[in-house]
């Protein structure tokens, strides 16, 4: 019956297959929509990691934020699985379609930041983690994430 | 024991317990935040509720709160039975209310109790649609984080810092929902103790300054169990490691030594193994005076040169390593070329209190026993600055009376609030005789500052009050005005009538009359005190292995003079100076001379230090978070530390640099010393009183259910990409031979020996409260046993130690100051005082003058001061203090940039200008 149907192998790398947006590829970093950093080094996505090909150390920046000093992925290690996209909790890592990815030596699967960044915000165009999250940073003051009220007055007693 | 039944399970309970605690120890979950067994029960937070039934009949119930409520036998309660369950999903729904969501960005994440609790109650979804409150958060200093959003107002933090640790700076503030726990105004928390916020928070509220400014997750830290070098008490620790770096420090409990308590310089103190100065290779000393790196085979070679049979060689060791490094040393050398590197005056100090440790008749408690003391003398320590966890254990001792008074009213000790009101502001009595004020003075009931001979002659007084056949104290009363006599009575009659009186001194005073006084004073009140009276004495030791290299001394070692005597002959052509800043133990003038006699100085250490930098060749040895040590503490415990991480490159451990220079050298013996397990057996069998060091720890071929014992946890996350930055081909995972444990995440952390707890965590409890699951109960020891052992009997019935000679009445000369060494916590220890955050607190070399003296001298305090001593001039900054014995001036001891001052001699002092800063780095 088989020979009846149309065949669905294509002639890769010539013709090119089309992979849905949320094809499981390679990562990037994302930037939040003000095109600040979105990654805080939260360290979640290396905890998520099955094969632990993810490192990264923290630091905090002087306008308050967290960031990652370094963000290393070994993609000779990453079995695209996402787990790292769904434990983020900024949605900085997203998983994008490119998979292509072949190397001579292996080192060069070594990525660094500053090969994962990218320079928009990727699926998800509106999201800031510190809009959300009460932590003052420069610019965003107590009382003005989502939900907030403004700082307490510690010295009244008004109920 | 009663019996209580839980969900109809019988269960049988420590009789006095609370439900909460019962449960815990039961190996029930019972969630909770505010009772904390070290500080009891509150009540505060609604989080422990469980439902109690009248009877077996009974099917209604009503809710109870588990931490208040004490076990009664065939008392019968529900976890899940009626609405307890839904109770508590909604006490932590309302506590979440105001939650800033900032997880991803707070220093707790990963070990916060409150994510687990909520996670355990199995609240999920936010109901509430009403804005959150919000806090400003305040500057606490360069130790702790504030960010007051994440308060859930459980009141440990306050129950700590102001109950517990006595800290009058910390508060709740406003009412309702407004509730505020910080300062009055920005500024660094004033109590020693501040750090141990962090670990009593349950949540980020209080969080660890400079690890949350270079972050890592719990599960990301590598970590060992070690002992800290900061002071002499060897409190347990867990240092943390990731990516080569020491990132923090946190309490390891022990039951009989520091609880669940560490003091700042203990916690803060530590990242000098940081510090990037610390040399990476072997370094040659060229002519030009710079460095040339080298790799440790070829230094190994140099060495074997320099130390070839028939060149004069000499070694001195040091109190801040370990017993092995400092026994291979002078195995190497040879007992009578060996010195063990105290200063003179400080060796025979520390001699005198082993001597009183070994043969004394009075028991020397562990510091968890200090709390039960109802009576407390403090004879010439400062103990705050320099055995600063041992005051927050006199801190618990003065609530005796309280305590007392509660048994009397039939309240259990865990009802925290009911205890306190009772007692009101009434304290058992502690009575401090020091050389200036310290923090301690607010709960004491006297307090009297004297100069180090008075404070001996006044102990003495004190003994023969007791007791008045103590010989050579005749008269001795008489030497003081009426007042002082009236104190001295009050004391020893206040003494005499303790069931568990404590003498504490040391060696703060430098004074061995005071030591020898405050021996006396402690046998006088066992001959003599209370019937059955359990008496004290403690004593305070300068650095981590003061009292194990001590108790190694024999006969033929010899002493830092005579190391100086020797060279000025010309009779040390090598000297090894093992972890030794010599410069911290005798004038410069004398270290200068003895360094330029000698033609090859070797010097291995960690950190940088004037004495290293003088080297011909200097070898970069491993800190206590890179190598295995046994180190004795001042109540006589031997106890091991072990590497958390490996040293870069080519720092290496003492011992093992000495070893391999041994073998190099073909010295008889030392082709047996592979191990470090073989070395510490050897140092056991040389010396009779180090005997049990081999039962400190299980040795290294000890197994957890055939397993070795992880360093790392179990989402120990990112090996595979960790080093790839170096290399993609990921190397083997070290091998440690040495100990028990491993460098991986494979291996059994649980029911092992509690000298090798590495970390605690259990499922479910992420946070360090887990630790309940590695105790015998709620609140006891660890299952696996007590770390450490004491070498010294607690009560060795010998007989007294023969007298000292008599002090004399001080008399200042005129114009002559005495000198008073005066410690702080954050700078006078060496090793700490390379770390940047206490560095931060740590002030500049100061000198404390009486307001009159000052005046006399025309001088007010910030203004420069000049101390000749030794043909050199030591510039001080003034301070006035009005509670400075008359004629004398306190110095401060060992703070960076401070020259080294002998104790108890009198000076000259001259106006100087001040330099700017004089706070240099003594690197």
């Amino acid at each position: 019956m088989h020979t009846f149907t149309r065949a669905e192998t294509v002639e890769y790398p010539e013709q090119q297959p089309y992979l849905a947006p949320r094809y499981r590829g390679r990562i990037v970093l994302t930037q939040d929509p003000d095109g600040d950093e979105r990654c805080v080094a939260c360290n979640l996505c290396a905890a998520a990691c099955p094969p632990d090909c993810i490192a990264l150390q923290q630091g905090t920046r002087d306008d308050g934020r967290w960031y990652p000093e370094f963000f290393r992925i070994n993609f000779s290690r990453c079995i695209m699985c996402g787990l790292c996209e769904e434990a983020c909790p900024t949605n900085a890592i997203q998983l994008i379609p490119d998979f292509e990815m072949c190397e001579y030596d292996r080192q060069n699967m070594v990525y660094e930041k500053e090969h994962l960044m990218i320079d928009g915000p990727g699926k998800y165009h509106d999201y800031n983690f510190y809009r959300v999250a009460g932590m003052q940073i420069e610019g965003k003051d107590k009382g003005e994430a989502l939900n907030e009220n403004p700082p307490v007055d510690t010295k009244s007693l008004l109920p | 024991m009663p019996t209580i039944y839980i969900d109809d399970e019988a269960y049988q309970v420590p009789e006095g317990d609370n439900v909460l605690q019962a449960c815990l120890s039961a190996g029930i979950d019972l969630p909770y935040f505010c009772w904390h067994p070290e500080m009891g029960s509150v009540g505060a937070c609604r989080q422990c509720a469980l439902v109690q039934y009248r009877d077996a009949e009974d099917t209604r119930g009503r809710i109870v709160m588990g931490c208040m409520t004490p076990v009664a036998d065939g008392a019968r309660f529900s976890m899940s039975g009626g609405s307890a369950g839904e109770f508590r999903e909604n006490v932590i729904e309302s506590l979440m209310l105001n939650h800033p969501h900032d997880c991803p960005v707070c220093g707790e994440g990963g070990e916060c109790h409150l994510q687990d609790m909520t996670v355990m109650v199995g609240h999920r979804n936010r109901r509430y649609r009403g804005k959150k409150n919000t806090h400003r958060n305040q500057d606490l200093g360069p130790l702790i984080n504030h960010e007051m959003n994440r308060c859930i107002t459980c009141y440990r933090c306050t129950r700590f810092y102001n109950d517990y640790a006595g800290g009058k700076d910390l508060s709740a503030q406003a009412s309702h929902d407004h509730t505020y726990f910080g300062r009055q105004e920005d500024g660094t928390l004033e109590s020693e103790f501040a750090g141990n916020l962090v670990e009593v928070c349950p949540t980020g509220v209080f969080t660890d300054k400079p690890l949350v400014n270079e972050y890592t997750r719990k599960w990301d830290m590598q970590s060992a169990p070690s002992v800290c070098v900061g002071c002499a008490l060897g409190c347990n620790t867990l240092p943390g490691e990731r990516y080569g770096k020491l990132k923090r420090i946190h309490n390891r409990f022990n039951d009989e030594v520091n609880g669940y308590f560490l003091c700042d310089r203990g916690r803060y103190g530590g990242s000098f193994v940081n510090d990037e100065q610390r040399a990476l290779f072997p370094g040659l000393r060229q002519s030009n005076s710079t460095y040339n790196a080298i790799e440790s085979i070829k230094a190994i070679q140099t060495l074997v040169d320099w130390c070839v049979p028939g060149n004069k060689l000499a070694a001195i060791g040091s109190p801040r390593t370990s017993l092995e490094s400092n026994y291979l040393l002078q195995r190497l050398v040879g007992e009578e070329n060996f010195s063990n590197g105290i200063a003179v005056h400080e060796a025979a100090l520390i001699e005198q209190i082993s001597g009183i440790l070994q043969n004394g008749s009075v028991a020397t408690p562990s510091m968890r026993k200090t709390e039960s003391a109802d009576v407390v003398l403090v004879l010439g320590e400062d103990v705050t600055n320099t055995a600063p966890r041992l005051a927050l254990a006199l801190r618990q001792s003065v609530r005796n009376l309280a305590k007392e008074m509660a048994s009397d009213m039939k309240i259990p000790l865990w009802q925290d609030e009911a205890v306190r009101v009772l007692a009101q502001d009434q304290l058992s009595p502690m009575y401090i005789v020091a050389m200036s004020d310290t923090p301690l003075d607010d709960i004491a009931a006297q307090t009297l500052t004297l100069c180090p001979n008075d404070i001996a002659r006044m102990g003495l007084a004190i003994a023969a009050q007791i007791d008045s056949s103590v010989p050579g104290t005749e008269g001795m009363l008489e030497g003081f005005d009426t007042e002082t006599q009236k104190l001295i009575t009050q004391i020893s009659d206040s003494l005499k009538g303790a069931k568990s009186p404590l003498v504490v001194s040391g060696t703060g005073s430098q004074n061995a009359a005071v030591i020898e006084a405050a021996s006396l004073i402690a046998s006088a009140l066992q001959t003599n005190g209370a019937d059955g009276n359990d008496s004290m004495l403690s004593y305070c030791l300068p650095e981590a292995n003061s009292l194990g290299v001590t108790l190694m001394r024999n006969e033929a070692q010899i002493s830092l003079d005579d190391i100086c005597q020797r060279a000025a002959e010309g009779n040390i052509e090598t000297l090894i100076v093992a972890e030794n800043d010599l410069y911290r133990r005798a004038a410069k003038e004398q270290i200068d001379t003895l360094l330029s006699k000698v033609k090859n100085l070797v010097v291995l250490d960690a950190i940088g230090t004037p004495t290293l930098s003088q080297s011909a060749l200097a070898l970069p040895a491993a800190t206590f978070a890179e190598t295995e040590g046994t180190l004795v503490s001042s109540e006589g415990r031997a106890q091991r530390h072990y590497p958390a991480f490996l040293p870069a490159e080519q720092r290496d451990s003492t011992w093992h640099w000495i070893t391999q220079l041994g073998q190099a050298l073909a010295l008889p013996g030392f082709d047996e010393l592979d191990h470090f397990d073989q070395i510490t057996a050897a140092c056991a069998a040389e010396f009779p009183a180090l005997q049990q060091i081999c039962e400190a720890s299980p040795l290294a071929d000890f197994r957890n259910k055939g397993l070795k014992i992880p360093r790392q946890t179990h989402r120990y996350s990112g090996r595979t990409a960790m080093r790839a930055d170096i290399s993609v081909h990921e190397p083997k995972q070290p091998q440690d031979d040495d100990t028990p444990l491993s460098f991986s995440m494979e291996g059994s952390n649980g029911s092992q020996p509690g000298a090798l707890l590495p970390f605690v965590w259990s499922p479910g409890w992420n946070s360090n409260q887990s630790l309940h699951k590695f105790q015998s109960e709620a609140g006891g020891a660890l299952a696996g046993g007590t770390a450490g052992v004491r070498v010294l009997d607690p009560a060795n019935t010998g007989s007294t130690s023969k007298k000292t000679n008599l002090p004399v009445e001080s008399k200042a000369k005129k114009d002559q100051w005495q000198l008073l060494p005066l410690y702080r916590i954050f700078g006078s220890e060496e090793l700490s005082a390379h770390s940047p955050a206490i560095q931060e607190l740590t002030k500049k070399p100061f000198i404390q003058l009486t307001p009159e003296d000052a005046t006399k001298l025309k001088l007010s305090a910030g203004d420069g001061l000049t101390v000749n001593i030794a043909n050199q001039d030591c510039v001080l900054e003034v301070q006035v203090n009005t509670t400075i014995p008359r004629g004398c001036a306190g110095y401060s001891v060992g703070l960076p940039g401070a020259c080294w001052l002998p104790p108890a001699t009198s000076v000259n002092l001259g106006k100087a200008e001040i330099r700017a800063n004089s706070r240099g780095d003594d690197v």
